[in-house]
Protein backbone atom coordinates (compact mmCIF):
# COMPACT_ATOMS: atom_id res chain seq x y z
CA UNK A 1 0.00 0.00 0.00
CA UNK A 2 1.35 3.43 -0.91
CA UNK A 3 0.66 6.85 0.57
CA UNK A 4 -1.91 7.83 -2.03
CA UNK A 5 -3.94 4.70 -1.36
CA UNK A 6 -3.85 5.35 2.36
CA UNK A 7 -4.87 9.02 1.83
CA UNK A 8 -7.92 7.89 -0.12
CA UNK A 9 -8.88 5.23 2.43
CA UNK A 10 -8.14 7.13 5.61
CA UNK A 11 -6.97 10.73 5.37
CA UNK A 12 -6.51 10.96 9.14
CA UNK A 13 -4.12 7.99 9.15
CA UNK A 14 -2.22 9.44 6.21
CA UNK A 15 -1.59 12.60 8.23
CA UNK A 16 -0.55 10.64 11.30
CA UNK A 17 1.77 8.37 9.29
CA UNK A 18 4.11 11.34 8.78
CA UNK A 19 4.90 11.19 12.48
CA UNK A 20 6.12 7.58 12.38
CA UNK A 21 9.79 7.27 11.58
CA UNK A 22 10.97 4.84 8.92
CA UNK A 23 11.92 1.33 9.98
CA UNK A 24 10.61 1.81 13.49
CA UNK A 25 9.13 -0.86 15.73
CA UNK A 26 5.43 -0.08 16.05
CA UNK A 27 2.57 -1.26 18.24
CA UNK A 28 -0.88 -0.31 16.96
CA UNK A 29 -3.46 -0.61 19.73
CA UNK A 30 -6.97 -1.06 18.40
CA UNK A 31 -5.55 -1.59 14.92
CA UNK A 32 -8.92 -2.44 13.33
CA UNK A 33 -8.47 -3.99 9.90
CA UNK A 34 -4.73 -3.29 10.03
CA UNK A 35 -4.66 -0.66 7.29
CA UNK A 36 -2.23 1.65 9.14
CA UNK A 37 0.27 -1.12 9.85
CA UNK A 38 0.01 -2.44 6.32
CA UNK A 39 0.97 1.01 5.06
CA UNK A 40 3.76 1.49 7.62
CA UNK A 41 5.18 -1.94 6.80
CA UNK A 42 5.11 -1.61 3.04
CA UNK A 43 5.92 2.08 2.58
CA UNK A 44 7.97 2.96 5.67
CA UNK A 45 9.55 -0.45 6.32
CA UNK A 46 8.28 -0.56 9.88
CA UNK A 47 7.74 -3.81 11.75
CA UNK A 48 5.44 -4.50 14.66
CA UNK A 49 2.12 -5.74 15.89
CA UNK A 50 -1.48 -4.74 15.93
CA UNK A 51 -3.70 -5.41 18.91
CA UNK A 52 -7.40 -5.86 18.24
CA UNK A 53 -10.32 -7.41 20.12
CA UNK A 54 -12.89 -7.71 17.30
CA UNK A 55 -13.12 -11.28 15.87
CA UNK A 56 -14.09 -10.00 12.43
CA UNK A 57 -11.03 -7.78 12.16
CA UNK A 58 -8.50 -10.56 12.77
CA UNK A 59 -8.78 -12.23 9.33
CA UNK A 60 -8.74 -8.75 7.73
CA UNK A 61 -5.43 -7.97 9.43
CA UNK A 62 -4.04 -11.34 8.35
CA UNK A 63 -5.06 -10.64 4.74
CA UNK A 64 -3.12 -7.38 4.92
CA UNK A 65 -0.06 -9.22 6.21
CA UNK A 66 -0.31 -7.59 9.62
CA UNK A 67 0.76 -9.54 12.69
CA UNK A 68 -2.24 -9.03 14.93
CA UNK A 69 -2.69 -10.13 18.51
CA UNK A 70 -6.26 -10.58 19.65
CA UNK A 71 -6.59 -9.08 23.07
CA UNK A 72 -8.65 -6.71 25.15
CA UNK A 73 -6.61 -3.56 25.78
CA UNK A 74 -8.28 -3.19 29.15
CA UNK A 75 -6.66 -6.47 30.20
CA UNK A 76 -3.33 -4.67 30.03
CA UNK A 77 -0.26 -4.92 27.87
CA UNK A 78 1.65 -7.34 30.10
CA UNK A 79 2.70 -9.26 27.00
CA UNK A 80 4.90 -6.36 25.93
CA UNK A 81 8.12 -5.42 27.67
CA UNK A 82 9.04 -1.92 28.87
CA UNK A 83 10.19 0.33 26.01
CA UNK A 84 9.67 -2.50 23.53
CA UNK A 85 8.42 -0.14 20.80
CA UNK A 86 9.67 3.03 19.15
CA UNK A 87 6.11 4.20 18.64
CA UNK A 88 2.81 3.08 20.13
CA UNK A 89 -0.26 4.07 18.14
CA UNK A 90 -3.65 4.30 19.78
CA UNK A 91 -5.87 5.78 17.11
CA UNK A 92 -9.56 6.45 17.69
CA UNK A 93 -9.62 3.69 20.30
CA UNK A 94 -8.83 5.27 23.66
CA UNK A 95 -12.31 6.77 24.01
CA UNK A 96 -13.73 3.23 24.08
CA UNK A 97 -11.72 2.28 27.16
CA UNK A 98 -13.15 2.06 30.64
CA UNK A 99 -9.78 2.52 32.26
CA UNK A 100 -8.31 5.23 30.04
CA UNK A 101 -5.67 6.19 32.55
CA UNK A 102 -4.49 2.58 32.96
CA UNK A 103 -4.21 2.04 29.22
CA UNK A 104 -2.37 5.33 28.80
CA UNK A 105 0.09 4.39 31.55
CA UNK A 106 0.70 1.08 29.79
CA UNK A 107 1.27 2.92 26.50
CA UNK A 108 3.85 5.10 28.26
CA UNK A 109 5.51 1.98 29.65
CA UNK A 110 5.89 -0.06 26.44
CA UNK A 111 6.66 2.78 24.02
CA UNK A 112 9.27 5.48 23.71
CA UNK A 113 6.83 7.63 21.80
CA UNK A 114 3.08 7.45 21.39
CA UNK A 115 0.55 8.83 18.97
CA UNK A 116 -2.98 9.03 20.32
CA UNK A 117 -6.07 10.21 18.51
CA UNK A 118 -9.69 10.53 19.65
CA UNK A 119 -12.84 12.38 18.64
CA UNK A 120 -12.72 15.92 19.97
CA UNK A 121 -15.84 16.41 22.04
CA UNK A 122 -15.36 20.17 21.87
CA UNK A 123 -15.78 20.22 18.08
CA UNK A 124 -18.20 23.10 17.48
CA UNK A 125 -21.19 21.13 16.11
CA UNK A 126 -21.01 19.03 19.29
CA UNK A 127 -21.10 22.21 21.38
CA UNK A 128 -24.09 23.47 19.40
CA UNK A 129 -25.85 20.18 19.89
CA UNK A 130 -25.30 20.37 23.64
CA UNK A 131 -26.51 23.98 23.71
CA UNK A 132 -29.68 22.73 22.06
CA UNK A 133 -29.95 20.22 24.87
CA UNK A 134 -29.06 17.07 22.89
CA UNK A 135 -26.05 14.77 22.93
CA UNK A 136 -24.02 15.27 19.75
CA UNK A 137 -24.32 12.83 16.85
CA UNK A 138 -21.88 13.58 14.05
CA UNK A 139 -19.56 11.90 11.58
CA UNK A 140 -16.89 11.46 14.25
CA UNK A 141 -19.41 10.51 16.95
CA UNK A 142 -21.95 8.65 14.86
CA UNK A 143 -23.78 6.92 17.72
CA UNK A 144 -26.74 7.67 19.92
CA UNK A 145 -25.96 8.17 23.59
CA UNK A 146 -27.44 4.75 24.46
CA UNK A 147 -25.57 2.60 21.94
CA UNK A 148 -22.20 4.30 21.63
CA UNK A 149 -19.02 2.27 22.14
CA UNK A 150 -17.36 5.58 23.07
CA UNK A 151 -17.39 5.47 26.84
CA UNK A 152 -15.25 8.59 27.29
CA UNK A 153 -15.80 12.06 25.98
CA UNK A 154 -12.73 14.29 26.04
CA UNK A 155 -11.57 17.56 24.58
CA UNK A 156 -8.07 18.47 23.49
CA UNK A 157 -7.49 20.41 26.72
CA UNK A 158 -8.76 17.53 28.87
CA UNK A 159 -6.47 14.99 27.25
CA UNK A 160 -3.35 17.16 27.49
CA UNK A 161 -3.89 17.24 31.24
CA UNK A 162 -4.18 13.45 31.60
CA UNK A 163 -1.18 12.81 29.34
CA UNK A 164 0.89 15.05 31.56
CA UNK A 165 -0.32 13.21 34.65
CA UNK A 166 0.72 9.75 33.39
CA UNK A 167 4.22 10.95 32.53
CA UNK A 168 3.85 11.80 28.85
CA UNK A 169 5.15 15.03 27.38
CA UNK A 170 3.10 16.50 24.53
CA UNK A 171 5.42 16.95 21.54
CA UNK A 172 2.74 17.97 19.11
CA UNK A 173 -0.98 18.34 19.20
CA UNK A 174 -3.01 18.79 16.06
CA UNK A 175 -6.73 18.94 15.47
CA UNK A 176 -7.82 17.37 12.21
CA UNK A 177 -10.97 17.75 10.27
CA UNK A 178 -11.54 15.41 7.34
CA UNK A 179 -7.91 14.38 7.70
CA UNK A 180 -6.57 17.96 7.37
CA UNK A 181 -5.02 19.94 10.22
CA UNK A 182 -7.03 22.86 11.56
CA UNK A 183 -4.84 25.87 12.41
CA UNK A 184 -7.39 28.40 13.62
CA UNK A 185 -9.37 27.57 16.80
CA UNK A 186 -8.43 23.88 16.72
CA UNK A 187 -10.37 22.89 19.85
CA UNK A 188 -13.48 24.30 18.14
CA UNK A 189 -12.95 23.36 14.53
CA UNK A 190 -11.09 20.05 14.78
CA UNK A 191 -13.22 16.89 14.92
CA UNK A 192 -10.29 14.56 15.62
CA UNK A 193 -7.60 15.32 18.19
CA UNK A 194 -4.14 13.89 17.52
CA UNK A 195 -1.31 13.95 20.05
CA UNK A 196 2.31 13.02 19.61
CA UNK A 197 3.71 12.18 23.01
CA UNK A 198 7.02 11.21 24.53
CA UNK A 199 7.89 9.68 27.84
CA UNK A 200 9.06 12.41 30.22
CA UNK B 1 -18.98 -35.94 3.11
CA UNK B 2 -15.38 -35.24 2.31
CA UNK B 3 -14.53 -33.39 -0.84
CA UNK B 4 -11.20 -35.22 -1.12
CA UNK B 5 -13.01 -38.48 -1.78
CA UNK B 6 -11.27 -41.80 -1.25
CA UNK B 7 -7.71 -41.62 0.03
CA UNK B 8 -5.25 -44.35 0.88
CA UNK B 9 -2.31 -44.50 3.26
CA UNK B 10 1.25 -45.02 2.09
CA UNK B 11 4.22 -46.59 3.81
CA UNK B 12 7.87 -45.58 3.97
CA UNK B 13 10.54 -47.73 5.51
CA UNK B 14 13.70 -46.28 7.06
CA UNK B 15 16.81 -48.42 7.37
CA UNK B 16 18.93 -46.03 9.39
CA UNK B 17 18.19 -45.92 13.11
CA UNK B 18 16.06 -43.19 14.68
CA UNK B 19 18.01 -41.89 17.66
CA UNK B 20 15.67 -40.92 20.44
CA UNK B 21 15.88 -38.26 23.15
CA UNK B 22 16.00 -40.98 25.80
CA UNK B 23 19.30 -42.30 24.40
CA UNK B 24 17.60 -45.38 22.99
CA UNK B 25 17.04 -45.80 19.29
CA UNK B 26 14.75 -47.56 16.86
CA UNK B 27 17.01 -49.74 14.69
CA UNK B 28 14.78 -49.41 11.69
CA UNK B 29 11.26 -48.15 11.43
CA UNK B 30 8.27 -47.59 9.23
CA UNK B 31 6.18 -44.46 8.87
CA UNK B 32 2.65 -44.51 7.53
CA UNK B 33 1.45 -41.31 5.91
CA UNK B 34 -1.10 -39.79 3.58
CA UNK B 35 -0.72 -36.95 1.14
CA UNK B 36 -3.30 -34.70 -0.50
CA UNK B 37 -2.80 -32.27 -3.35
CA UNK B 38 0.23 -31.98 -5.59
CA UNK B 39 3.78 -31.04 -4.71
CA UNK B 40 4.81 -28.20 -7.02
CA UNK B 41 8.02 -28.17 -9.05
CA UNK B 42 10.10 -26.16 -6.57
CA UNK B 43 8.57 -28.08 -3.63
CA UNK B 44 7.52 -24.86 -1.94
CA UNK B 45 3.87 -25.69 -1.29
CA UNK B 46 4.23 -28.53 1.23
CA UNK B 47 2.32 -28.38 4.51
CA UNK B 48 2.81 -30.88 7.29
CA UNK B 49 -0.18 -31.55 9.53
CA UNK B 50 0.78 -33.10 12.88
CA UNK B 51 -1.67 -35.25 14.81
CA UNK B 52 -2.63 -35.19 18.46
CA UNK B 53 -3.10 -37.95 21.02
CA UNK B 54 -5.69 -40.24 19.50
CA UNK B 55 -5.46 -39.30 15.82
CA UNK B 56 -3.30 -40.46 12.94
CA UNK B 57 -1.99 -39.77 9.46
CA UNK B 58 -5.59 -39.97 8.24
CA UNK B 59 -6.11 -36.20 8.27
CA UNK B 60 -8.66 -35.81 5.49
CA UNK B 61 -10.63 -37.75 2.93
CA UNK B 62 -12.27 -41.13 3.40
CA UNK B 63 -11.11 -44.70 3.36
CA UNK B 64 -12.53 -46.99 0.72
CA UNK B 65 -15.23 -49.48 1.59
CA UNK B 66 -15.84 -48.01 5.00
CA UNK B 67 -18.74 -45.66 4.50
CA UNK B 68 -20.13 -43.13 6.90
CA UNK B 69 -18.52 -40.29 8.79
CA UNK B 70 -16.57 -42.64 11.04
CA UNK B 71 -13.75 -43.02 8.59
CA UNK B 72 -13.52 -39.43 7.59
CA UNK B 73 -10.11 -37.88 8.32
CA UNK B 74 -9.94 -36.19 11.71
CA UNK B 75 -9.40 -32.72 10.24
CA UNK B 76 -11.48 -33.11 7.09
CA UNK B 77 -13.32 -29.86 7.88
CA UNK B 78 -9.97 -28.03 7.76
CA UNK B 79 -8.11 -29.80 4.96
CA UNK B 80 -9.35 -30.42 1.42
CA UNK B 81 -10.22 -28.70 -1.83
CA UNK B 82 -11.55 -25.21 -1.04
CA UNK B 83 -11.12 -25.80 2.71
CA UNK B 84 -9.06 -23.40 4.88
CA UNK B 85 -5.98 -25.51 4.13
CA UNK B 86 -6.76 -25.84 0.45
CA UNK B 87 -5.39 -29.00 -1.17
CA UNK B 88 -5.89 -27.41 -4.61
CA UNK B 89 -3.02 -25.12 -3.60
CA UNK B 90 -0.98 -27.01 -1.05
CA UNK B 91 0.59 -30.44 -0.88
CA UNK B 92 -0.47 -31.69 2.52
CA UNK B 93 1.20 -34.53 4.41
CA UNK B 94 -0.18 -36.33 7.44
CA UNK B 95 2.30 -38.66 9.17
CA UNK B 96 1.55 -41.25 11.81
CA UNK B 97 4.09 -40.83 14.60
CA UNK B 98 6.29 -43.69 15.79
CA UNK B 99 4.86 -45.29 18.92
CA UNK B 100 1.35 -44.86 17.61
CA UNK B 101 -1.03 -47.74 16.92
CA UNK B 102 -2.15 -46.77 13.44
CA UNK B 103 0.58 -48.31 11.31
CA UNK B 104 3.90 -46.61 11.98
CA UNK B 105 6.34 -48.63 14.07
CA UNK B 106 4.79 -48.99 17.50
CA UNK B 107 4.54 -51.20 20.56
CA UNK B 108 2.46 -53.90 18.85
CA UNK B 109 5.10 -54.40 16.18
CA UNK B 110 7.81 -57.01 16.41
CA UNK B 111 11.00 -55.90 18.09
CA UNK B 112 13.77 -57.15 15.78
CA UNK B 113 16.00 -57.69 18.83
CA UNK B 114 13.63 -60.19 20.48
CA UNK B 115 11.35 -61.42 17.72
CA UNK B 116 8.37 -60.54 19.93
CA UNK B 117 6.13 -57.48 20.02
CA UNK B 118 7.77 -54.50 21.73
CA UNK B 119 4.95 -54.08 24.21
CA UNK B 120 6.08 -52.04 27.18
CA UNK B 121 9.68 -52.26 25.90
CA UNK B 122 8.94 -49.81 23.13
CA UNK B 123 11.24 -46.88 23.90
CA UNK B 124 9.63 -43.74 25.28
CA UNK B 125 9.39 -41.22 22.45
CA UNK B 126 9.21 -37.44 22.69
CA UNK B 127 7.73 -34.70 20.58
CA UNK B 128 11.25 -33.93 19.37
CA UNK B 129 11.74 -37.58 18.30
CA UNK B 130 8.57 -37.38 16.24
CA UNK B 131 9.68 -34.16 14.63
CA UNK B 132 13.00 -35.73 13.63
CA UNK B 133 11.18 -38.74 12.17
CA UNK B 134 8.89 -36.40 10.23
CA UNK B 135 11.93 -34.51 8.94
CA UNK B 136 13.30 -37.82 7.64
CA UNK B 137 10.15 -38.33 5.61
CA UNK B 138 10.31 -34.75 4.31
CA UNK B 139 13.88 -35.48 3.16
CA UNK B 140 12.64 -38.44 1.14
CA UNK B 141 10.17 -36.14 -0.60
CA UNK B 142 12.97 -33.64 -1.25
CA UNK B 143 11.09 -31.05 0.79
CA UNK B 144 13.77 -28.73 2.08
CA UNK B 145 11.34 -26.31 3.71
CA UNK B 146 7.67 -26.60 4.59
CA UNK B 147 5.40 -23.71 3.66
CA UNK B 148 3.75 -24.49 6.99
CA UNK B 149 3.78 -27.02 9.79
CA UNK B 150 0.46 -27.11 11.59
CA UNK B 151 -1.16 -28.92 14.46
CA UNK B 152 -3.63 -28.68 17.31
CA UNK B 153 -2.96 -29.63 20.93
CA UNK B 154 -0.11 -32.18 20.90
CA UNK B 155 0.10 -31.51 17.15
CA UNK B 156 0.70 -27.85 17.93
CA UNK B 157 3.61 -28.86 20.15
CA UNK B 158 5.14 -30.61 17.15
CA UNK B 159 4.69 -27.49 15.01
CA UNK B 160 6.36 -25.41 17.73
CA UNK B 161 9.13 -27.97 18.06
CA UNK B 162 9.74 -27.89 14.29
CA UNK B 163 10.34 -24.15 14.49
CA UNK B 164 12.97 -24.73 17.19
CA UNK B 165 14.70 -27.88 15.89
CA UNK B 166 14.64 -26.99 12.19
CA UNK B 167 14.36 -23.20 12.09
CA UNK B 168 15.13 -22.90 8.37
CA UNK B 169 12.79 -25.68 7.33
CA UNK B 170 9.52 -24.03 8.45
CA UNK B 171 8.21 -20.83 6.93
CA UNK B 172 5.06 -20.77 9.04
CA UNK B 173 4.26 -22.60 12.25
CA UNK B 174 0.55 -22.85 13.02
CA UNK B 175 0.04 -23.78 16.65
CA UNK B 176 -3.56 -24.30 17.75
CA UNK B 177 -4.97 -24.95 21.24
CA UNK B 178 -1.52 -25.87 22.46
CA UNK B 179 0.91 -25.10 25.24
CA UNK B 180 4.66 -24.67 25.76
CA UNK B 181 4.48 -27.31 28.50
CA UNK B 182 1.99 -29.27 30.54
CA UNK B 183 0.85 -27.94 33.90
CA UNK B 184 0.90 -30.05 37.06
CA UNK B 185 -2.84 -30.51 36.59
CA UNK B 186 -2.36 -31.74 33.01
CA UNK B 187 0.28 -34.23 34.15
CA UNK B 188 -1.96 -35.34 37.01
CA UNK B 189 -4.79 -36.18 34.60
CA UNK B 190 -2.36 -38.06 32.39
CA UNK B 191 -1.12 -40.09 35.31
CA UNK B 192 -4.64 -41.04 36.37
CA UNK B 193 -5.11 -42.33 32.83
CA UNK B 194 -1.82 -44.23 32.94
CA UNK B 195 -2.58 -45.73 36.34
CA UNK B 196 -5.91 -46.96 35.04
CA UNK B 197 -4.07 -48.85 32.30
CA UNK B 198 -1.08 -49.99 34.37
CA UNK B 199 -3.28 -51.43 37.13
CA UNK B 200 -5.63 -53.26 34.78
CA UNK B 201 -5.02 -57.00 35.41
CA UNK B 202 -5.16 -57.51 31.65
CA UNK B 203 -2.19 -55.20 31.13
CA UNK B 204 0.37 -57.93 31.91
CA UNK B 205 3.23 -55.46 32.12
CA UNK B 206 2.48 -54.33 28.58
CA UNK B 207 2.72 -57.83 27.07
CA UNK B 208 -1.02 -58.35 26.80
CA UNK B 209 -0.62 -59.21 23.09
CA UNK B 210 0.96 -62.53 24.09
CA UNK B 211 -1.93 -63.21 26.46
CA UNK B 212 -4.53 -62.54 23.80
CA UNK B 213 -6.22 -59.86 25.91
CA UNK B 214 -6.53 -56.08 25.94
CA UNK B 215 -6.53 -53.93 29.09
CA UNK B 216 -9.88 -52.64 28.05
CA UNK B 217 -11.03 -51.44 31.46
CA UNK B 218 -7.92 -49.33 31.89
CA UNK B 219 -8.21 -47.85 28.43
CA UNK B 220 -11.86 -47.03 29.02
CA UNK B 221 -11.16 -45.13 32.21
CA UNK B 222 -8.16 -43.42 30.59
CA UNK B 223 -10.33 -42.25 27.74
CA UNK B 224 -13.13 -41.15 30.07
CA UNK B 225 -10.74 -39.01 32.10
CA UNK B 226 -9.15 -37.60 28.97
CA UNK B 227 -12.49 -36.85 27.40
CA UNK B 228 -13.62 -34.82 30.39
CA UNK B 229 -10.64 -32.54 29.90
CA UNK B 230 -11.51 -32.00 26.23
CA UNK B 231 -14.95 -30.58 27.00
CA UNK B 232 -15.90 -27.40 28.80
CA UNK B 233 -18.15 -27.36 31.84
CA UNK B 234 -20.62 -25.30 29.81
CA UNK B 235 -20.70 -27.60 26.80
CA UNK B 236 -21.20 -30.62 29.06
CA UNK B 237 -23.98 -28.80 30.90
CA UNK B 238 -25.62 -27.86 27.64
CA UNK B 239 -25.27 -31.27 26.03
CA UNK B 240 -26.14 -33.43 29.03
CA UNK B 241 -26.99 -31.34 32.05
CA UNK B 242 -28.41 -33.69 34.68
CA UNK B 243 -30.53 -35.52 32.16
CA UNK B 244 -31.42 -39.01 33.26
CA UNK B 245 -31.29 -42.02 31.04
CA UNK B 246 -34.45 -43.64 32.35
CA UNK B 247 -36.44 -40.72 33.67
CA UNK B 248 -35.68 -41.39 37.32
CA UNK B 249 -32.92 -42.52 39.66
CA UNK B 250 -32.10 -46.23 39.43
CA UNK B 251 -30.69 -46.45 42.98
CA UNK B 252 -27.91 -48.62 41.57
CA UNK B 253 -24.48 -48.20 40.02
CA UNK B 254 -25.75 -48.65 36.50
CA UNK B 255 -26.09 -45.65 34.26
CA UNK B 256 -28.29 -42.94 35.74
CA UNK B 257 -27.14 -39.80 33.97
CA UNK B 258 -26.72 -39.23 30.24
CA UNK B 259 -23.18 -37.96 30.81
CA UNK B 260 -22.28 -41.37 32.26
CA UNK B 261 -23.74 -43.08 29.25
CA UNK B 262 -21.84 -40.79 26.91
CA UNK B 263 -18.48 -41.21 28.63
CA UNK B 264 -18.83 -44.97 28.88
CA UNK B 265 -19.72 -45.12 25.21
CA UNK B 266 -16.66 -43.02 24.35
CA UNK B 267 -14.51 -45.24 26.55
CA UNK B 268 -15.84 -48.45 25.00
CA UNK B 269 -15.39 -47.22 21.46
CA UNK B 270 -11.86 -46.03 22.21
CA UNK B 271 -10.82 -49.27 23.88
CA UNK B 272 -11.75 -51.16 20.74
CA UNK B 273 -9.35 -49.37 18.44
CA UNK B 274 -6.66 -47.79 20.57
CA UNK B 275 -3.60 -49.51 21.99
CA UNK B 276 -2.87 -49.22 25.71
CA UNK B 277 0.92 -49.07 25.30
CA UNK B 278 0.49 -46.27 22.78
CA UNK B 279 -1.70 -44.38 25.23
CA UNK B 280 1.06 -44.64 27.84
CA UNK B 281 3.70 -43.51 25.37
CA UNK B 282 1.81 -40.54 24.04
CA UNK B 283 0.83 -39.23 27.47
CA UNK B 284 4.52 -39.40 28.40
CA UNK B 285 5.46 -37.45 25.27
CA UNK B 286 2.95 -34.83 26.38
CA UNK B 287 4.34 -34.70 29.92
CA UNK B 288 7.94 -34.42 28.75
CA UNK B 289 7.37 -31.62 26.24
CA UNK B 290 9.04 -28.51 27.60
CA UNK B 291 11.32 -26.83 25.05
CA UNK B 292 12.28 -24.09 27.53
CA UNK B 293 13.82 -26.66 29.86
CA UNK B 294 17.11 -26.71 27.96
CA UNK B 295 17.22 -22.91 28.02
CA UNK B 296 17.06 -22.24 31.75
CA UNK B 297 13.25 -22.46 31.62
CA UNK B 298 13.26 -19.34 29.49
CA UNK B 299 10.83 -19.75 26.59
CA UNK B 300 12.05 -16.53 25.01
CA UNK B 301 15.54 -18.04 24.75
CA UNK B 302 14.13 -21.35 23.49
CA UNK B 303 12.44 -19.52 20.63
CA UNK B 304 15.34 -17.14 19.90
CA UNK B 305 16.62 -19.17 16.95
CA UNK B 306 13.28 -19.64 15.27
CA UNK B 307 12.91 -18.14 11.81
CA UNK B 308 9.30 -19.02 11.10
CA UNK B 309 6.30 -16.76 11.18
CA UNK B 310 3.63 -17.93 13.59
CA UNK B 311 -0.10 -18.22 13.90
CA UNK B 312 -1.43 -19.18 17.31
CA UNK B 313 -5.07 -19.85 18.08
CA UNK B 314 -6.62 -20.61 21.44
CA UNK B 315 -10.18 -21.07 22.67
CA UNK B 316 -11.51 -19.25 25.70
CA UNK B 317 -13.25 -22.26 27.27
CA UNK B 318 -10.30 -24.62 26.79
CA UNK B 319 -9.23 -25.42 30.33
CA UNK B 320 -6.86 -28.19 29.27
CA UNK B 321 -4.58 -25.80 27.36
CA UNK B 322 -6.14 -22.43 28.17
CA UNK B 323 -5.44 -19.15 26.33
CA UNK B 324 -2.86 -18.18 28.97
CA UNK B 325 -0.61 -20.99 27.71
CA UNK B 326 -0.84 -19.78 24.11
CA UNK B 327 -0.19 -16.23 25.28
CA UNK B 328 3.05 -17.41 26.92
CA UNK B 329 4.22 -18.60 23.50
CA UNK B 330 3.06 -15.36 21.85
CA UNK B 331 4.87 -13.30 24.46
CA UNK B 332 8.11 -15.24 23.98
CA UNK B 333 7.82 -14.70 20.22
CA UNK B 334 7.07 -10.99 20.69
CA UNK B 335 10.15 -10.74 22.89
CA UNK B 336 12.10 -12.12 19.94
CA UNK B 337 10.34 -9.75 17.52
CA UNK B 338 9.02 -12.71 15.53
CA UNK B 339 6.09 -12.15 13.26
CA UNK B 340 3.23 -13.69 15.21
CA UNK B 341 -0.52 -13.50 14.88
CA UNK B 342 -2.74 -14.65 17.71
CA UNK B 343 -6.47 -15.29 17.67
CA UNK B 344 -8.37 -16.03 20.84
CA UNK B 345 -11.72 -17.51 19.88
CA UNK B 346 -14.60 -17.22 22.35
CA UNK B 347 -15.91 -20.70 21.54
CA UNK B 348 -17.96 -22.68 24.07
CA UNK B 349 -16.60 -26.15 23.26
CA UNK B 350 -13.45 -26.36 25.36
CA UNK B 351 -10.31 -28.03 24.04
CA UNK B 352 -12.29 -29.91 21.39
CA UNK B 353 -13.04 -26.59 19.66
CA UNK B 354 -9.88 -26.96 17.60
CA UNK B 355 -11.54 -29.82 15.70
CA UNK B 356 -14.86 -28.03 15.23
CA UNK B 357 -16.22 -25.58 12.69
CA UNK B 358 -16.36 -22.19 14.40
CA UNK B 359 -16.47 -19.70 11.48
CA UNK B 360 -14.19 -17.18 13.28
CA UNK B 361 -11.58 -19.91 13.69
CA UNK B 362 -11.96 -21.25 10.16
CA UNK B 363 -11.83 -17.74 8.64
CA UNK B 364 -8.68 -16.95 10.57
CA UNK B 365 -6.88 -20.07 9.37
CA UNK B 366 -8.18 -19.57 5.83
CA UNK B 367 -6.95 -15.97 5.73
CA UNK B 368 -3.58 -17.12 7.04
CA UNK B 369 -3.16 -19.78 4.36
CA UNK B 370 -4.22 -17.22 1.73
CA UNK B 371 -1.21 -15.16 2.82
CA UNK B 372 1.07 -18.19 2.79
CA UNK B 373 -0.11 -18.93 -0.73
CA UNK B 374 0.47 -15.34 -1.90
CA UNK B 375 3.93 -15.49 -0.39
CA UNK B 376 4.76 -18.67 -2.33
CA UNK B 377 3.65 -17.02 -5.57
CA UNK B 378 5.54 -13.79 -4.85
CA UNK B 379 8.72 -15.74 -4.18
CA UNK B 380 8.31 -17.55 -7.45
CA UNK B 381 7.99 -14.29 -9.39
CA UNK B 382 11.10 -12.74 -7.89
Amino acid sequence: MNFRELSVLRADLAFIAHWVREASHVLDLGCGDGVMLEYLQSDKLCIGYGVEIDDNKIPQCIERGVAVIQQDLEAGLAMFADNAFDTVLCLSALQMMKNVEGVLRDIARVGREAIVSFPNFAYWPHRVSLLRGRMPVSKTLPYEWYDTPNLRCATIKDFAELANRVGLEVLECVALHKGKPVGFLPNWRGSLAVFRLRKK
Amino acid sequence: MSSLGIVSPQVMHFKSPLRLSSGASLADYTLVYETYGTLNADRSNAVLVCHALNASHHVAGMYEGEGGNKNLGWWDNMVGPGKPLDTDRFFVIGINNPGSCFGSTGPMHVNPATGKPYGADFPVVTVEDWVRAQAGLADEFGIRQFAAVMGGSLGGMQALSWSILFPDRVRHAIVIASTPKLSAQNIAFNDVARQAILTDPDFHGGDYYAHGVVPRRGLRVARMVGHITYLSDDSMAEKFGRELRNGGYQFSYDIDFEIESYLRYQGDKFSEYFDANTYLLITKALDYFDPAKDYGNDLTKALANTQAQFLLVSFTTDWRFPPERSREIVQALVNNKRKVTYAEIAAPHGHDAFLLDDPRYMNTVRAYYDRVWQEINNRRRT
